[in-house]
């Protein structure tokens, strides 16, 4: 059975802009989406920023109603049945906020756990292994505001675990994390997951997705572009070859070149500091890198290296880069 | 949920909420402070015109105000607190009813106005010499817990009003003046014009405060006891209702996360 079945939601935002207060502005933050969780799945949103992932997890959070659509989570419609659904996940998002910093650790859980109704006797025992869990044990006395971004973002998964809820969303819980928070975070997910969770996450890291996903839809301005495991997705580029340059002041004409190259499958430039980096998706076998490089003669190339396609190359060839 | 957990959800958030609004001294002291040099004021004047019983009267009620001042300013604030920390779609997103969340978070903001009201006593008592001897002391501590409470009802049907219409957040803080006036905390509400009257009869801590005086002249209290009970009862379900319709059009219109 599906614990979580979303069918064509969609969802607008209104907003009035600055001085023209009278004028509304529509904006299509989700647009006609579609998709189901099974139990104890781990299920990743992916997309770039302002792509709709946080309106999806609100509307399945009950938080927002979908404009459009309905979506169902353990069999409760998100719209008429909130209180069914609140009282069965956990929702978690990443960043600074959601904690009371003034308060202590154990005085937040204590807050949340009453708020969430786990019965009184239970709390102590409760809050004592949702700390063990996150390895905050110890720390709990502590004033939150103290904390660093990693121990707060754990904590908020503690809080989001009191209840002892089967489905979690997590809501880009690793964002501002330094690399090693966020591989133990990535730890104490798939311990959740092991354990039967079902999880919906939403990140804008490939790396992420892949290593703790089992399905993964991605995003792009509000509607879904691709859906599948990692490695189905993988598979979608994977018969072909990258070829990255890293160059100084490209030529406008020459992606164009590029593009009309036989055997080419798409072109994308990403812009860094001082130079751009430009991948190239090519059909197997095309051995192309030395026909790309002619067409960026008289561009200054740092680097050109030829390699096997990557999730991130399926990401960005979907998402379009930028 | 029962009856018991409920009342323990009130408890515990009221206690922790209360605990937060005491880590910032800066604000503790102030709302200490602030009430005395108004109630200074107030006993200033009264005491020009000789009256003892005037005097009493302007001390219970500048304690009284003091409360409403700090209701008033800080209820419809709590939401845009709650909001700014991300908490309140939390509050939102939990399984305890929302109304009473926001209410036990409005009630620990009542609490430290009561601080003030002890300040306010004490201060009129030692500088000012002023005996509030009541002739029926018991209930008339009750009607003042009364009173007090009826502006927490007030300031939790503005801070539920808040967390959809931004607005209320200034009205608030417009609120307050007006209400030391209808309510008859410093003048007698029959002294008013008689087109305000019937406001002030709408409004809660009026009856209370009528029950603070009767208690304090030895008349019967219990009709305007009975009138406070009825109103604030009125004023806790329309905040009720209020928060329902409010959080239904929150959804609606995505105003839960705004800062
Ligand atoms: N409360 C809101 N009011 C108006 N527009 C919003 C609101 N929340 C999100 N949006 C807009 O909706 C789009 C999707 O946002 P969001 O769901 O937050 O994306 P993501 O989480 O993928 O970054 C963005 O263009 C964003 O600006
Ligand atoms: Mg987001």
């Amino acid at each position: 059975m599906s614990v979580i079945e979303v069918s064509r939601v969609s969802r607008h935002y209104h907003v009035r802009s600055g001085l023209r207060w009278w004028r509304r502005q529509e904006i299509q933050a989700v647009r006609d989406v579609s998709f189901h969780i099974d139990a104890g799945e781990t299920f990743g949103l992916l997309g770039p920023n302002g792509a709709g992932k946080t309106t999806i997890i609100k509307m399945l959070t009950t938080l927002l109603l979908p404009t459009a659509g309905s979506a169902r989570v353990l069999g409760f419609d998100v719209a008429s049945q909130p209180g069914e659904i609140r009282r069965r996940v956990g929702y978690v998002f990443g960043g600074d906020r959601g904690l009371y910093d003034r308060l202590s650790a154990l005085d937040n859980l204590r807050y949340f756990a009453e708020l969430y109704g786990v019965p009184a006797r239970a709390q102590r025992q409760r809050i004592a292994y949702v700390l063990d869990l996150v390895r905050l044990a110890g720390r709990e006395r502590e004033r939150v505001e103290g904390y660093s971004r990693g121990m707060r973002q754990r904590l908020h998964i503690a809080r989001g675990l009191l209840h002892d809820p089967p489905v979690l969303f997590l809501d880009e819980p690793s964002i501002g994390i330094d690399p090693v928070g966020a591989r133990e975070l990535r730890a104490t997910v798939s311990a959740l997951a092991d354990a039967g969770k079902t999880i919906v996450l939403t990140t804008h890291y490939m790396y992420e997705a892949d290593e703790l996903c089992d399905r993964i839809a991605i995003l792009r301005d509000g509607s879904i572009v691709a859906e599948g495991s990692p490695a189905d997705l993988k598979s979608r580029v994977s018969e072909g070859e990258v070829v990255e340059a890293v160059v100084h002041s490209l030529p406008a004409d020459a992606i164009a070149r590029i593009q009309e190259l036989a055997g080419v499958r798409s072109v994308t430039v990403r812009d860094l500091d001082r130079a751009q980096v430009l991948l190239v998706q090519t059909k197997p076998a095309a051995q192309l890198a030395a026909e790309i490089a002619g067409c960026l003669r008289g561009t200054a190339i740092q680097s050109l290296s030829v390699r096997a396609p990557t999730l991130e190359d399926a990401y960005v060839e979907l998402v379009g880069g930028t | 949920m029962s009856a018991g957990r409920l009342l323990r959800l009130v408890a515990v958030s009221w206690y922790l909420h209360l605990k937060m609004l005491h880590r910032s001294m800066f604000d503790s002291v102030m709302q200490v402070v602030w009430p005395l040099f108004f109630a200074t004021t107030a006993l200033l004047v009264y005491r020009a015109t000789g009256d003892r019983d005037a005097l009493s009267y302007a001390a219970t009620g500048a304690a009284v105000v003091t409360v409403w001042s700090a209701v008033s300013s800080n209820a419809s604030g709590i939401l845009q607190r709650e909001r700014a920390f991300g908490t309140l779609e939390l509050l939102v997103a939990a399984p305890a009813p929302f109304s009473l969340s926001i209410m036990s978070i409005v009630l620990a903001v009542t609490t430290t106005g009561g601080y003030a009201v002890a300040a306010t006593l004490l201060w009129s008592r030692f500088v000012f010499g002023v005996h509030l001897a009541p002739a029926w002391p018991l209930p008339f501590a009750l009607a003042l817990v009364a009173t007090v409470f009826s502006f927490g009802v007030l300031g939790f049907l503005l801070a539920v009003a808040a967390v959809r219409y931004r607005a209320v957040f200034a009205l608030g803080g417009a609120l307050e003046l007006p209400l030391w006036l209808a309510c008859g905390f410093l003048v007698p509400v029959a002294l008013l014009p008689s087109w305000l009257r019937p406001l002030s009869w709408l409004l809660p801590p009026t009856w209370g405060m009528q029950a603070v005086r009767a208690a304090a002249a030895g008349q019967s209290l219990w009709a305007d006891l009975g009138l406070w009970a009825g109103s604030t009862a009125a004023y806790a379900a329309a905040a009720v209702w209020v928060a329902a319709t409010v959080l239904r059009s929150a959804r609606r219109h995505a105003t839960l996360s705004l800062t």
